[in-house]
């Protein structure tokens, strides 16, 4: 197993270079940049912008460069943002991006996963309609809309949580609650369509038979036995999705007013902040390599035909 | 074993559960008030976030609105945006007009150190200086040597500002600019902390460095979502001070930006949705101010290629454009069509400068169009074809839309594209003179009407996005700069800005209004046509 963590952590070297020249060379070739306003600034001050920054320097220089002090653990400054590095945004956003993501991915296990499994064992009954129903109405709405409407409902009418932004500069519960919820939504309805889907097919499954002929108490054959297999697509599927959302929702994050990462990460696609949008997109890249490792790694814990292999 | 949904134990969960919920909601007492009377806190909804709030390196109005409430200049700003004496108590000018003597007040940094004519002297070698990458120094060009300086043709040393002893400033000027007043409470004139800077560098304004002279002080910024400024006790006036925090959200969503108003968690958003005014007026009594504003929205013709270097295609689209269609139905808080560029309510500025045509009814100046363009040769056999260039946001695309269609109905054989980019994409087409026709805003950097009407001089160099030239005009400009008398260099300004409206180069669209929400609560706050307001001159009433 630590033989596999390795080799697919070398792996993840060449894949972020990959990862860094494409985004770093697409992201050039858009056009404008980071200095093109509405108002002049002088010549001079621009030739020397352009110097500190090495955008007077061809791509692939360029590219070498930034991928050099990359090597060195060195992000850079903000293009936009004269007065900060990238790691300094990347810090400022982190705990908040990540709150919002663990937390979402964790309501939507427990909720997604139970109604699942209810659906499953209740399978072609009133209970599954209403679950699968609400599960597409949750897939097809997206957070774009529920976002602002729960806003609406809760915060500008009942006058019960607050539209956005956190307690000021603090974290509270009461301000995260929205977020996490709206967040959460298509997350609990991917993950109930999928348990419920594998819930089914477990339990027809052989090894639920036997369980089953053993004379198991039902509790335990579902509980213990059928559980376990079922949630490896949950699995599969959520461990890149954390990456995902823990990375940053920017709809979310921009309709909450939250201070997270996935928001500065559109902020500076716009802007044309080259070295922000490099930084961010490092991050999730980062993420999702973990992630994908930390979800089979998972399976193997799961499922104990692949402990043989 | 029954299902886990029936089970007693899950049950027992699911009350927790409810329980912990109903205590959630039960403590939304705990948010956030917008303007909060006990704590005298300001929630505020600024349009965007600060990218820098170094005084020197800032661009933007929504960094003035933070930066203005955290230093003073040698003249600073009254609850109106007049100019008043600010850290300078009186000065006095030159027969010449081209030397002012500034005498300041005791004063001193939030530190203690005193801050001084030292700092400003400092201060103004600093922006001035291209190492210091300041995006915004041209402003301060009126100031001897500062063009040459800022160029690199000359050491920082040589800029006319000199500190003559602690409390005495003295400022020469390349030509006379009655207008310096007005210039110097701009936050590229603001002094900064010279022990600071010399000890942080450009971390001097990371909130556990910076030092201030204003009124507040930064205490934390949070990019992208908050920066918090706290009541600077050592201000020369801190006891008239009311506030005593205020926090600037970065809304660059207009409706969000409402919405944390309308739910009272936010006491002032500095703008509103003008299409939803008369909801707002009923929503929330007494909180929409609507005030004329110093911005221009425009269009600019390409003048360096066909066909818009003709004056009568020019001319032409100009008038047959229904302006006063757009400020009633797409702006809808009583925006004022221009039929000029200067906007009214610029100081010391007749403003009576305007279309030849502006009195006639549209009909008519679109037939007037049809034949200035048949006289240009074009018509049924030689159609003309270009394209609008407009950005994306907020109302510009619904502008552009109306604006292809009063062109089009010229007559059948004139044809318009829209072509809606980003913004950024945009100023870069403007920039390299790739478009035909492309819409843009102007808001001025300081009351003067010299501050519009540069953009069109041939000295401007890519910012005069129509490329236009005229000797005349460039004439005109340059004398006004040496006229020391506020009212005759007024007059020189007038014939040149009409000399460019004969010419066409822009087509002006729109005077813009300004659109606050402000809580009613909250005295001080005066509508102007800057749309400056200083913290430090409101209040709380009781």
């Amino acid at each position: 197993m630590l033989a596999q963590a390795a080799r697919r952590f070398l792996l993840a070297i060449p894949t972020l270079l990959i990862i860094v020249a494409s985004v770093f060379v697409l992201m050039h070739a858009a056009p404008g940049g980071p200095f093109t306003k509405e108002r002049q600034m002088p010549p001079e001050i621009e030739r020397r912008l352009l110097e500190k920054y090495h955008l007077d320097q061809p791509v692939g220089q360029q590219l070498l460069t930034y991928i050099g002090d990359l090597v060195q653990g060195d992000l850079g400054p903000s293009m936009t943002y004269k007065d900060k590095d990238v790691l300094d945004i990347i810090v400022e956003g982190a705990p908040t991006s990540a709150i919002l993501g663990l937390s979402a991915m964790l309501l939507a296990l427990f909720i997604g996963g139970g109604l699942g499994v209810m659906a499953a064992l209740r399978q072609n009954r009133a209970q599954d309609y209403v679950v699968m129903a609400l599960a597409i109405v949750g897939v097809c709405l997206p957070p774009l809309v529920v976002g602002p409407l729960a806003q609406l409902v809760f915060g500008v009418e009942l006058h019960w949580l607050p539209t956005g932004g956190l307690r000021r500069d603090e974290f509270d519960a009461l301000h995260l609650l929205l977020p996490i919820v709206t967040l959460s939504l298509p997350l609990i309805a991917v993950i109930s369509r999928l348990m419920r889907a594998s819930m089914i097919e477990t339990l027809r499954s052989n090894a639920i038979r036997t369980a089953r002929a053993k004379g198991l108490p039902e509790a335990q054959v579902i509980w213990r036995h059928a559980l376990p297999i079922a949630m490896l697509p949950v699995v599969s599927y959520a461990g890149p999705a954390l990456a995902g959302v823990m990375a940053g929702s920017f709809v979310i994050e921009t309709v909450f007013q939250l201070p997270g990462i996935g928001k500065q990460f559109v902020i500076a696609a716009t802007q044309r902040d080259y070295t922000v949008v490099m930084g961010v997109v490092l991050v999730y890249s980062v993420l999702i390599i973990f992630f994908n490792l930390a979800s089979d790694l998972t399976y193997r814990l799961l499922d104990p035909r692949t402990r043989a292999a | 074993m029954p299902p886990f949904w029936t089970s007693r134990r899950s049950l027992l969960a699911g009350a927790g559960g409810l329980t912990a919920a109903a205590s959630l909601a039960g403590c939304a007492n705990s948010r956030i008030i917008g303007l909060d009377k006990a704590r005298r806190s300001l929630d505020i909804c600024n349009q965007g976030e600060p990218l820098s709030l170094d005084p020197h390196k800032a661009s933007g109005t929504w960094e003035n609105n933070i930066i203005g409430n955290m230093f003073v200049g040698l003249t600073t700003e009254d609850a109106h945006a007049r100019a008043v004496p600010g850290m300078a108590e009186r000065w006095e000018t030159s027969e010449d007009g081209r030397t002012w003597t500034f005498f300041l007040r005791r004063a001193q940094w939030s530190d203690g150190e005193a801050c001084d004519a030292h700092d400003f002297e400092f201060a103004f070698k600093r922006i001035l200086d291209p190492a210091n990458l300041a995006e915004y120094a041209a402003i301060l060009y009126p100031i001897m040597n500062a063009q040459a300086v800022n160029s690199g043709q000359m050491p920082p040393d040589n800029v006319g500002v000199r500190a003559l002893d602690d409390l005495t400033l003295e400022i020469q000027l390349e030509h006379p600019a009655p207008y310096l007043p007005q210039l110097l409470r701009h936050y590229t004139a603001y002094p900064v902390p010279k022990h600071k800077v010399e000890q942080y560098g450009d971390d001097w304004i990371h909130p556990d460095n910076v030092v201030v002279n204003g009124p507040y002080i930064l205490v934390k910024w949070w990019s992208n979502y908050i920066v918090h400024l706290q009541r600077n006790p050592g201000f020369w006036d801190a006891d008239s001070l009311t506030l005593e925090h205020l926090y600037f959200y970065p809304t660059t969503d207009v409706q969000a930006a409402t919405r944390k108003v309308l739910s009272g968690e936010a006491g002032w958003s500095t703008r509103f949705p003008s299409n939803q005014v008369d909801e707002l007026r009923r929503a929330l009594p007494g909180y929409a101010h609507v005030a004329p504003f110093l911005s221009c929205n425009y269009f600019s013709f390409n003048c360096t290629r066909p066909p818009f270097n003709d004056v009568r295609v020019r001319q032409a689209f100009a008038m047959a454009y229904d302006r006063d269609f757009v400020a009633q139905q797409i702006y809808r808080t009583g925006e004022h069509p221009a039929y000029s560029f200067v906007p009214p309510g610029i100081s010391d500025y007749p403003g009576t400068s305007r279309f030849a045509w502006a009195e006639a009814p549209i009909a008519e100046r679109k037939q007037e169009a049809e034949r200035l363009l048949r006289a240009a040769g074009y018509g049924p056999n030689n159609p003309i074809s270009f394209e609008f260039s407009h950005r994306n946001t907020s109302d510009n695309p619904r502008v552009a839309v109306v604006v292809q269609n009063d062109w089009r109905s010229i007559a059948p054989w004139v044809t318009v594209e829209l072509r809606g980019v980003e913004a950024q994409v945009h100023y870069a087409n403007l920039r390299a003179k790739n478009y035909d026709v492309g819409d843009g805003a102007w808001v001025a950097d300081f009351n003067d009407a010299k501050n519009y009407l540069f953009l069109m001089e041939t000295r401007t160099g890519w910012q005069n996005y129509s490329g236009y030239s005229n000797p005349a005009y460039d004439q005109l400009m340059e004398a006004s700069d040496f006229e020391a008398d506020a009212a005759r260099r007024a007059a020189i300004m007038v014939r040149a800005e009409q000399i460019m409206l004969n010419d066409a180069p822009i087509c002006p669209s729109v005077f813009m209004n300004s659109t606050n929400l402000v809580h009613p609560d909250l005295t001080g706050y005066e509508d102007n046509a800057e749309d400056i307001h200083r913290a430090r001159w409101f209040g709380i009433r009781a």
